[in-house]
């Protein structure tokens, strides 16, 4: 991977295509729905008849708005619709209603990645093409289904932020997320309510320019926009190592094979003769709409994960529970019943619970599990208050998550109860365990600390585990007079 | 019958409403006097008697001949273009709706230049349209066959549209009364679009009055079109019968060498008449109007190019070709739907908007828009109307033009200004005059602008000329 003996960096910025939960389309008052008979959500409007004209949906822009809130973007005063003009059946009016130079939203920020923009549109129709590639070449004949022409759709826009294939697809999660908890989209990536399509290039590390790009299209899920980025970094660092440059073209990824195909190269791409759409007036947000975007934010995850790392999460961790708002109140309630600092209580989330989910055969969320919040504090107040081992903490866990359940009566019924060192049981063990290890007991006090292993090891075997690691090492020190 | 048939609307309307007129016999003469259409003004008629049940309304019972450009539920709409033949909307256009609720009913559809684009009817997809006051002669266009209906006594009034004079130009060469009102003033819903930023639909009548009479029907604002906002007060009937303290501004920029010597005279001859009823005649500059027709041609047809993108053969009206090739379908479709004006203007439009031509072309000419806009702006500051011939010249002959497009696109001089600034202006018959190389005397209007939704006060203004004027000409057969 090197040039010249210079690493090479990847650049890699993002656009998504967000369909909005509107009632009705973009501009008509047709029904938006996704599954239904093709043609039944259609009218002149849509069809685009001789003479109809466009009504913008005001739910849309009040959900761009949000949007635009969300990724902390500037918004503009007086934003315009252009025509971006094609022929293609998708479209039937010959030209896509877009922004053009004045998008709704301007710059801002979503996590660490910058958001170059993000303006309204609306969606094409739906194309069918028979036979068997389930694309235009080769097909037989091809369908329009017009039900999807004309959804709302909000276009948002990095900058070229982010420099890995993973770094790109954990971003769009979180954009994802950000989005669906809006409540502005259903953000389903096999339905298409969520598209995103990924700009990719490569330069040596550490210089300014931008190398030549390829834009990445049809990656239908998280995990074939990483695939489908990391085969397209390793394309043009292997083509750049022999000799070659990238040219500027779309490419078009196949998920079952992993292969990039070229859809049209610079030479192809379309002059779309963008002029400002005679047919509608400028979006002129008022301040009252303004101030209702940013008051219907529910608190998003990068400010989630900001807020956890101020209560001594790492970055990770935060990230983990933040993101996804269930598990982030799930956190969040059982913080709250147990008492106990917060990052204690986010490691037994995200460590000792989620492996116990794991190897359970629920298969479940934490929030979904039979583990409540409040019984999940009480088993961690346990632990920290030395009524259990930590170790029968986990035991009491796993019982936790197979059947729910208090921890406090699993702890009784299993008899887990850490062993009181007041009432001198505890003592009788570790005086009869010093008589069983006589030869570890002489090491001891010559001065071999290490040798105090096996005899914990003897009370732990007798005690099931109930005592405590701290208290059996102090005691069998005592006993031994040191 | 004949006599029905010289009533203006407002007579025949005011008749109805008092029940001295039977609405369906009303209805049925001009039934019947359409049906004689000799000049290709219709495309289509009304099949049907009255239906004597819904005669309420301010226009209870009224003909209307609608301009084939305005979609009219379950009834064939082309816009002149072979490539809508067949065609049959599912919904009716806002103004036609707006003149149904009022008690008016479609007469018939008429002929026009082919998407509204021309100036003699003679680039319609159906034939030419001939001027009833000489059938050698042009009608005018775009809105042809609807100034022919009227004029020639085929209906007691019209609707048509005007992108750059397409209203007042044949209303002028037809001798009657062309108004297009100010861009938003009525709904452009179910109105084929042109130029989306230019269109705009006006009533073609025998009268001031008529035309006011349409225009307080159908304007207003319509949630299906966002540039509409209607005219605040509303449109009465207009009564002034003096122009007492109004200034009328006459450019600068006409010289006598851009119009016909009888149109001069006609011109000349009209403004004495307003300085007879008092009003004052005064010079004002509109430097940037004489490059209206360059910007026009500009941003008419880069509009155009991506409206008429839409007929291309999938969803409706004429499909050719392809056979299984999309691209070739496109391609046939539109090289055997499209006449060569529509081609010519589609070709301009799509040059002016491609990449690394936008700035030069469409750039420049909605400069050159702003600063007209801005010259009547600051004209209006000292004056109060803008008077200019409707058109250079009177109705020219059939084929005369059609060899050269630029000579056929100066017609517009005139109108276009008031279009491009979204201004309304009226046209009414001035006189007549002798066409150049002489002949028979033919119509000469006269164009008044005024301030964007000054409507009211350009009825007062135009009703009280065309009293004094009292041009009561008709064409030869007509009203007698």
């Amino acid at each position: 991977m090197t040039e010249n003996g210079h690493q090479l960096e990847a650049v890699i910025g993002l656009e998504i295509h967000v369909q909005l939960a509107t009632k009705t389309k973009m501009f008509c008052g047709c029904e938006l729905s996704f599954g239904d008979e093709p043609n039944v959500h259609t009218c002149p409007v849509c069809l685009a008849h001789p003479g109809v004209l466009p009504v913008v949906n005001e739910q849309a822009i009040l959900y761009a708005l949000q949007i635009a809130a969300a990724l902390e973007c500037e918004v503009a005063p007086r934003s315009i619709f252009h025509r971006k003009n094609y022929f293609y059946p998708d479209s039937p009016k010959a030209y896509q209603i877009s922004q053009y130079d004045i998008p709704i939203a301007g710059a801002g920020r979503l996590g660490d990645v910058r958001i170059h923009r993000a303006h309204l549109e609306e969606d094409a129709a739906k194309m069918i093409h028979v036979g068997e590639s389930g694309r235009i070449h080769g097909s037989g004949a091809s369908l329009v289904d017009f039900n999807r022409g004309g959804t709302p759709l909000v276009e948002i826009v990095t900058e070229p932020d982010l420099r890995g294939a993973a770094e790109a697809a954990e971003w769009a999660r979180l954009l994802r997320e950000t989005v669906r908890q809006l409540g502005v989209s259903d953000v389903n990536m096999e339905e298409g309510s969520l598209r995103v399509d990924a700009n990719v290039s490569v330069r040596p590390a550490g210089s300014e320019e931008l190398g030549t790009k390829t834009e990445l299209k049809n990656m239908n899920s998280f995990r074939f926009l990483q695939r489908g980025v990391e085969a397209e970094l390793q394309r043009q660092r292997e083509l750049i190592a022999a000799g070659g440059t990238v040219e500027q073209e779309t490419l078009h990824f196949d998920p079952a094979g992993g292969s990039l195909t070229s859809l049209r190269s610079k030479e192809e791409a379309h002059d779309y003769r963008y002029f400002p759409e005679p047919d509608l007036v400028p979006i002129a947000p008022t301040e009252a709409m303004l101030r209702e975007a940013r008051e219907s934010l529910p608190e998003l995850p990068a400010a989630r994960i900001e807020r956890y790392v101020g209560d001594g999460l790492s970055k990770d961790v935060a990230a983990v529970l933040a993101t996804d708002p269930d598990t982030a109140a799930y956190f969040e309630q059982t913080a709250a019943a147990s008492g106990v600092e917060a990052k204690t209580v986010a490691n037994w989330v995200t460590g000792e619970l989620a492996a116990a989910l794991r190897q359970s055969e629920a298969e479940t969320s934490a929030a979904d599990s039979k583990v409540t919040p409040d019984s999940l504090a009480a088993l961690i107040g346990m632990v920290a208050e030395k009524k259990i081992s930590h170790g029968s903490g986990k035991t009491v866990l796993a019982a936790m998550v197979a059947e729910g359940g208090d921890p406090a009566a699993i702890v009784d019924r299993e008899g887990l109860a850490q062993i009181s060192s007041d009432d001198g049981e505890l003592a009788a063990i570790v005086a009869a365990a010093i008589e069983a290890n006589p030869a570890a007991a002489e090491q001891i006090r010559a001065g071999n600390g290490k040798a105090i292993g096996a005899i914990v090891g003897t009370v732990m075997r007798e005690t099931k585990g109930r005592a405590d690691g701290g208290e059996v090492n102090r005691l069998i020190r005592e006993q031994l007079g040191l | 019958m004949k006599e029905l048939l010289e009533l203006t609307v407002a007579e025949a309307a005011a008749r109805i409403a008092a029940t001295e007129l039977s609405a369906a016999e009303y209805f049925s003469a001009w039934r019947e006097a359409a049906a004689g259409d000799e000049l290709n003004a219709y495309l289509s008629r009304v099949e049907h008697p009255l239906d004597h049940q819904d005669m309420e309304g301010p226009l209870g019972g009224i003909p209307v001949a609608v301009k084939d450009i305005f979609c009219t539920e379950g009834t064939p709409t082309t816009a002149g273009s072979r490539i809508l033949e067949g065609y049959i909307p599912p919904y009716t256009a806002a103004a036609v709706r707006r003149l149904d609720e009022a008690g008016a009913r479609v007469l018939g559809k008429t002929n026009m230049d082919e998407f509204a684009m021309g100036s003699s009817n003679e680039n319609s997809g159906y034939g030419p349209v001939l001027n009833p006051w000489d059938r050698g002669r042009v009608p005018g266009g775009s809105s042809g066959g609807s100034a022919a209906a009227v004029a020639g006594g085929l209906a007691p009034c019209a609707l048509g549209t005007d992108t750059g004079g397409s209203i007042r130009q044949p209303a002028s060469l037809c001798g009657i009364v062309g108004l297009k009102p100010t861009y938003g003033a009525i709904s452009r819903y179910g109105m084929i679009a042109f130029a989306s930023s230019l269109d705009q639909c006006g009533p073609l009548t025998r009268d001031v009055t008529d035309a006011a009479l349409l225009l307080a029907v159908m304007e207003g604002r319509d949630p299906c079109d966002s540039t509409s906002v209607g005219i605040e007060g509303g449109i009465v009937a207009p009564s002034r019968e003096d122009l007492k303290g109004l200034r009328f501004g006459v450019p600068r920029q006409l010289d006598g060498d851009s119009f016909e010597a009888g149109v001069r005279k006609t011109f000349e001859a009209t403004l004495a008449r307003i300085e007879a009823l008092g009003g004052e005649i005064a010079e004002i500059g509109l430097p940037s109007a004489e490059h209206g027709i360059s910007a026009y041609y500009v941003i008419a047809p880069a509009e155009a190019s991506s409206n008429l993108a839409r007929y291309d053969g999938v969803r409706y009206g004429m499909r050719s070709g392809g056979d299984g090739d999309l691209l070739e379908m496109y391609e046939t479709t539109r090289a055997e739907g499209f006449g060569t004006e529509v081609k010519r203007r589609i070709m301009l439009g799509t040059y002016a908007l491609s990449s690394g031509y936008y700035d030069a072309y469409y750039g420049q000419a909605q400069k050159v828009r702003t600063r007209i806009a801005e010259d009547f702006s600051t004209a209006f500051e000292t004056i109060d109307f803008v008077v200019t011939p409707t058109s250079p010249s009177v109705a020219f002959g059939l084929g005369e033009k059609t060899a050269d497009p630029l000579e056929m696109y100066l017609n517009d001089f005139f109108t276009v200004p008031m279009s491009l600034a979204g201004i309304p202006a009226i046209s009414i018959p001035a006189g007549l005059a002798e066409p150049e190389g002489g002949g028979k005397r033919l119509p000469v209007g006269f164009q008044i602008a005024a301030p964007a939704f000054a409507e009211q006060k350009l009825l007062e203004a135009s009703y009280a000329l065309e009293q004094a004027i009292g041009f009561d000409s008709r064409p030869e057969g007509v009203g007698d």
